[in-house]
Order: C-alpha cells, then sequence, then structure tokens
C-alpha cells in the first residue's frame, strides 16, 4: 500500500482527520527544511507537501512568491529538493510526503528521470498545479509506472463530469481548492465548501483534502467535518517569514501554531 | 499559388495543441472559464452577426483595411528586393493590437461581462484594452511591470485618460511575465464577471487560436492588396516576435503558400551569445509556461530567466505556441536582431521614409534591410510595421543622451 493510502487508513481507524502543512523547499535557506519538516511530524502533521520553487507562481498569492523567491535567491532546485527529502528519509520513513509545484522544473528534468529520483529518494505523490488531467494523459504513464501518486485540484468552479474524471486520474487523494482566488486568500466560506464536498463526494471515492484559506484551528477543525483532510500553507510560511533570520525560531513558532491545529482537529 | 497543403491547417487541434506546443496549462479553477470561452468563441466564430460587427469596427473605428506601402528609398538604400510596409502603425491607437482587442471586447459582450483585465508591457496592448473599455463601456484594469510603469509613463498616462486603473506588478523582474501573472492570479479570484483579454497569441488555449485569427486580417489583406499592387504573391514576409501576435496575423494566411518564407525577428537584445536577450525560439527550449508549451528562456533548473530588450513589448520568456509549432515544422525561420540593429532600423526609416517605427517593429525592419541586400529586385519583402514610435521617442532620445 502507498504510505498515501495507508496513512488516510489508520487515520480512518482511529476516527482522525489528515493535518497537511505546507512549506516552500529552501525558504528561507536550503539547510532549514528537513528540521522544519521533522518539526511538522512532530507537532501533528500527517503528511507534508512540500514545495518545490518556480519563478512564476501563478496560482499562489505574495506569501507563497515572496517564499519562492527567498528560496530561489539562493538557487533552490528540483534535484536540491529531492535531496531535501532523501535526507528526511533516513530518520523518516513513514510520513507520506508530495511535492507540490509547476509543471516546468519537471519537464526540463525529463518526466522519467524526475520519476526515477523521486521514487528513490522517497517522494508519494506529485501535484503539478498547472498539470490538469487532460494535459497529464501524455505523461501519466511515467508515474503510474513507478506508483507515484498523482493528486489533483478540483475548484468551486470544476463542473460535475470533470470531477469525475480527475476523480479517476488521481490517486492518494484529491485537493479541493476551497475558493476561487489565490493560495493565502482569506475568505473561505465553510458552508460553500460542505454544500461542494456533497457534489465531490458523489463521483470521487479517494479522500478529499481541502485547501486554500485554512490559517486557525477553529477554521481547520470547521473544514475537517466534511474532507478527510485539511491542508495548511501560506499561514505556515508567513511564520517562517517572520523568522527567517532564526530556523529555531521558526521552528517553534510553526509547531506551536501546527500544534494547536493538531488539537483542534482532535477535538 | 500552388495548392499543395503540406502543412496541418486545422491546428490547433482539439486540446489546443500545435504540435507539442500549446495546449491548456492551468489550474483547475481556471478550466470552467476556458471551457466557456472555447465554447462560446467556437459559435460565434461562425456566426454572421458577430463577424459583423468585428468587420464594422476595423473598417469605421480601427480604420481598416491599412495600407501596403512600397519604401522606395529605403528599397534603394538596401539595394536589393523592394520592401513594402504593411501599415498597421497608422491604426488607431497606433499599433496592430487593437485588431485583438475589438474582438475579444466583442466575445466580452457577447458572454455578458462588464469587467476586462488585461496585461501590458510597453503599454500599447493596455492603450489598446482600455481603448475598447471605453468604446463598449467596460471596466477595464490593466496589469503593467513596475519597471515597465517607469520606462512607459506616457502609455500609463493614456490608460489612465481613458479610465483604465493601472496596477503596477512588483513581483518577480516586474516586467511583462510578471504582468501576465497577476492578471492570471486576479482572473482566478474574479472569473465569474471578468474577461481577461490576453495581448498576444500565447497563453492557454483557446487563447493561441482566437488572437491568431482576430489578428489573421492583416494576413488577408496583404494577399489582396499584393495581387491589386504588384499582381502576385510577396517573396518573403517579415514581422517582429514578442509574443508573437502581429507576425502570426501576418503569417497564418500564408502558411499554406510554401514559395512565400517567413521571418519571424526575435530581439536580439544585447547578442544571442549571452543571455541579455529575449529569443527563446533561437535560443531556448520547450517547457510550460502561461497555459503553454513553448520554447522559452529558462536556465537548467527550469526557473525562467529574465530577459533584455530595448523594447518593452519583445521583453518576454516565452512566445505563442505557433511560433513554435511553425519553427519544428521548418515553416518560418526564426532569427534576432539586437539592440543596436533595431535602433539603427528605426534612424534609418524614419531618415529615409518619414515613417518612425515602433522600437518592436524596428527589429522587424533592421532584418528586412539585410534580408533584401541579399535578395534581387524583382523580388518583395513585406514588412509587418507592427506599431509607431512615439511611445519611443523618450527612450531613444535618452540612448541619444537628448533630454527631450
Ligand atoms: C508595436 C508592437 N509590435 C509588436 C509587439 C509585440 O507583440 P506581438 O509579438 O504579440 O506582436 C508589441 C507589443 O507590445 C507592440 O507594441
Amino acid at each position: 500500500m502507498s504510505r498515501i493510502k495507508n496513512a488516510f487508513a489508520s487515520l480512518e481507524a482511529q476516527g482522525k482527520k489528515a493535518l497537511i502543512p505546507y512549506i516552500t523547499a529552501g525558504d528561507p535557506q536550503k539547510d532549514a527544511t528537513v528540521p522544519m519538516m521533522h518539526a511538522l511530524v512532530n507537532a501533528g502533521a500527517d503528511i507534508i507537501e512540500l514545495g518545490v520553487p518556480f519563478s512564476d507562481p501563478m496560482a499562489d498569492g505574495p506569501t507563497i512568491q515572496l517564499a519562492c523567491e527567498r528560496a530561489l535567491a539562493h538557487n533552490t532546485s528540483l534535484h536540491d529538493v529531492l535531496a531535501m527529502v532523501a535526507e528526511f528519509r533516513t530518520t523518516n520513513s513513514s510520513t507520506p510526503i508530495v511535492l507540490m509545484g509547476y509543471l516546468n522544473p519537471v519537464e526540463r528534468m525529463g518526466y522519467e528521470t524526475f520519476v526515477a529520483a523521486a521514487v528513490e529518494a522517497g517522494v508519494d505523490g506529485v501535484l503539478m498545479v498547472d498539470l490538469p488531467p487532460e494535459e497529464a494523459v501524455d505523461v501519466e504513464g511515467f508515474f503510474k509506472s513507478r506508483d507515484l501518486d498523482m493528486i489533483y485540484l478540483i475548484a468551486p468552479t470544476t463542473k460535475d463530469e470533470r470531477i469525475e474524471r480527475i476523480g479517476h486520474a488521481g490517486s492518494g487523494y484529491v485537493y479541493y481548492v476551497s475558493l476561487k482566488g489565490v493560495t493565502g486568500s482569506k475568505a473561505l466560506d465553510v458552508d460553500d465548501v460542505a454544500r461542494n464536498l456533497e457534489r465531490i463526494r458523489k463521483h470521487v471515492s479517494i479522500p478529499v483534502g481541502v485547501g486554500f484559506g485554512i490559517n486557525t484551528g477553529e477554521t481547520a477543525a470547521a473544514v475537517s467535518k466534511v474532507c478527510d483532510g485539511v491542508i495548511v500553507g501560506s499561514a505556515i510560511v508567513n511564520l517562517i517569514a517572520a523568522n527567517a533570520d532564526n530556523a529555531k525560531a521558526a521552528q517553534d513558532a510553526v509547531s506551536a501554531l501546527v500544534g494547536s491545529m493538531r488539537t483542534a482537529l482532535d477535538a | 499559388m500552388s495548392t499543395n497543403k503540406p502543412f496541418d491547417l486545422d491546428l490547433p487541434d482539439a486540446r489546443g495543441h500545435f504540435g507539442i506546443h500549446g495546449g491548456r496549462f492551468v489550474s483547475e479553477t481556471l478550466s470552467a472559464a476556458l471551457d466557456e470561452l472555447e465554447t462560446t468563441y467556437k459559435k460565434l466564430r461562425d456566426d454572421a452577426d458577430f463577424q459583423a460587427a468585428f468587420d464594422k469596427d476595423l473598417a469605421h473605428y480601427v480604420g481598416r483595411p491599412s495600407p501596403l506601402y512600397l519604401a522606395e528609398r529605403l528599397t534603394a538604400h538596401c539595394g536589393g528586393a523592394q520592401i513594402y510596409l504593411k501599415r498597421e502603425d497608422l491604426n488607431h491607437t497606433g499599433a496592430h493590437k487593437i485588431n485583438n482587442t475589438i474582438g475579444q471586447a466583442l466575445l466580452a459582450k457577447f458572454m455578458g461581462k462588464k469587467k476586462i483585465i488585461a496585461e501590458t508591457g510597453a503599454g500599447q496592448h493596455g492603450v489598446a484594452s482600455a481603448t475598447v473599455a471605453a468604446r463598449f463601456g467596460l471596466e477595464c484594469k490593466v496589469f503593467m511591470g513596475s519597471t515597465d510603469v517607469e520606462r512607459q509613463k506616457l502609455n500609463v498616462y493614456r490608460m489612465k485618460l481613458l479610465g483604465a486603473e493601472v496596477e503596477a506588478v512588483e513581483s518577480g523582474t516586474k516586467t511583462l511575465k510578471d504582468a501576465m501573472n497577476e492578471a492570471m492570479r486576479h482572473w482566478v479570484t474574479h472569473v465569474d464577471d471578468t474577461f481577461y483579454i490576453i495581448g498576444t497569441a500565447a497563453g492557454p488555449h483557446p487563447y493561441p487560436m482566437l488572437v491568431r485569427d482576430f489578428q489573421s486580417v492583416i494576413g488577408r489583406e496583404v494577399q489582396r492588396q499584393s495581387v491589386e499592387q504588384f499582381g502576385r504573391q510577396p517573396d518573403a514576409l517579415v514581422a517582429c516576435v514578442g509574443g508573437g501576435s502581429n507576425a502570426i496575423g501576418l503569417f497564418h494566411p500564408y502558411i499554406k503558400y510554401p514559395e512565400v518564407a517567413m521571418y519571424g525577428v526575435e530581439a536580439g537584445g544585447l547578442g544571442l551569445d549571452g543571455n541579455d536577450h529575449a529569443a527563446p525560439l533561437s535560443k531556448g527550449r520547450p517547457g510550460v509556461l502561461h497555459g503553454n508549451r513553448t520554447y522559452l528562456m529558462e536556465d537548467e533548473n527550469g526557473q525562467i530567466m529574465g530577459t533584455h530588450s530595448i523594447s518593452a513589448g519583445l521583453d518576454y520568456p516565452g512566445v505563442g505556441p505557433e511560433h513554435s509549432w511553425l519553427k519544428d515544422v521548418g515553416r518560418a525561420q526564426y532569427v534576432a536582431a539586437t539592440d543596436d540593429e533595431a535602433l539603427d532600423a528605426f534612424h534609418k526609416l524614419t531618415q529615409l521614409e518619414g515613417i518612425m517605427p515602433a522600437l518592436e517593429s524596428s527589429h522587424a525592419i533592421a532584418y528586412a534591410m539585410k534580408l533584401a541586400a541579399t535578395m534581387k529586385p524583382d523580388q518583395v519583402i513585406v514588412v509587418n510595421l507592427s506599431g509607431r514610435g512615439d511611445k519611443d521617442i523618450h527612450t531613444i532620445a535618452t540612448l541619444d543622451g537628448v533630454t527631450a
């Protein structure tokens, strides 16, 4: 069983919801990332979404744009990100890792090379924001051949027949984008999410995570009632930015936030 | 004219691909909006009312057809092929950009959208969008990199006079690509009531197709005017390539006539040997940016590189996917002109013909001058003079050490 499938199965057995934090690899320094990943796990993360920095993050708001700029200021490459995952795996063999980012760094590395290197490093799934299932048909074979989960987005604007297609194309989980907007938006509407989740569940049998706009334990807990996991990005990245010159302080601040979200989710 | 069809004229395919290029690489929120746009466009493309409205505005608002002009003194100076200029600079607002914004504003109107957004580099597309917004009574917001806001002050003021809001974009390299990122972000957030008017033949499907179709009026007019003026089709076409809309507008109707050579001229900046240029077709490789696969300027890790060109309108690291396909199949040749060559061409055309070209168009003139010299006097080159140079006079004065 894949690590992701395993994680959701064991959470379900315990009656819990997945807490999925996002950080941008290499932000603010390359050597800060692996310790931060361990801190996330210790604070209660079930799965980690590790952002691959990109020069043109079209779907991201200012918080993650700036995280990408900080990471790229010292050239954090896809190779570096894979090396971070490999290092993390030397002491953690159970927490699933999903690489999240944009397609071009993968295109540049080459699909076959990337998939082999990602599996070798211990990556479990890949979410490419600008690779919808229609375009993925040309390349999904590479991912499937090595059992890398393909995680796709579903948006409030996604029509039912597309939801069904995405449900079939994806594996591991699908990522429901809670609102029309970019990452870091504040306008999440829990009732609206609940209505859309009902629609999604009719067509999708794998777990559904919800992200965009979740920044407090309270929202996380409310949203988790209708889905299988919550994804928290900009709220964490903001704390990393605020403590960019002090790795220990950043870890403490992030651990406190993630810990409080864990508590709220499990309450 | 030969009738053999060695090239697939039905591109893009159903998924918006031109060979390996094009497509729709966007985040999920935009998929529905692009589907809706594609469906609407395919319906209106063959709709007599829509076409009549488009043709009417091209004739009476833009001032089409634009002249095809034999540049006699420039021809004599080069000593070779006859150089004809397709005078898109004489269009209302001073460039080819207005052909496309009229088409897309009409689409917006037919779709019931009251707000339009646009990205702009030199400001020409921003001005053309603000203009049609005024013309059709739409609310308009233009995204422009803060570097470009600084170097194209006059166009920023023009947009404001026209009632548009100009948002200076501070992210990334603060130029055209970042303006496009920010426009996409705004669109994702306001997708229900907003129409995004992309200014060049790039972006996710169906934009490259519909921008091409709206700009193809240029090439169709040249076909007709050539027969009228010299009794046959030209031997070569030359156009500058930023995102590629003026070039594809000239080239597309000619793809099926292989005896007509096509040359796209990219911004060679300080020279193609270094990285200070904006010539993805000449020096880049295929990748994915702004919703399409196409030739890009990127580093070894797939990060998009900053570009350099004297002309803001060519300062873009990607290019429309149809050009990438034309390059791959060998139907068009892509070359470059440097900043210095473009400047020189600007002065030559101004002094020999009394026509001040935009710095973008000056790149096409620069290459056409070289090409003409290698051809015979009974041969004909048509150059797309995509815009006029008024907006660039400040830049040129500064470069010449004049404080205007
Ligand atoms: C006069 C003129 N020509 C050419 C261009 C380049 O765009 P494209 O390659 O889409 O024609 C611009 C862009 O601003 C322009 O203003």
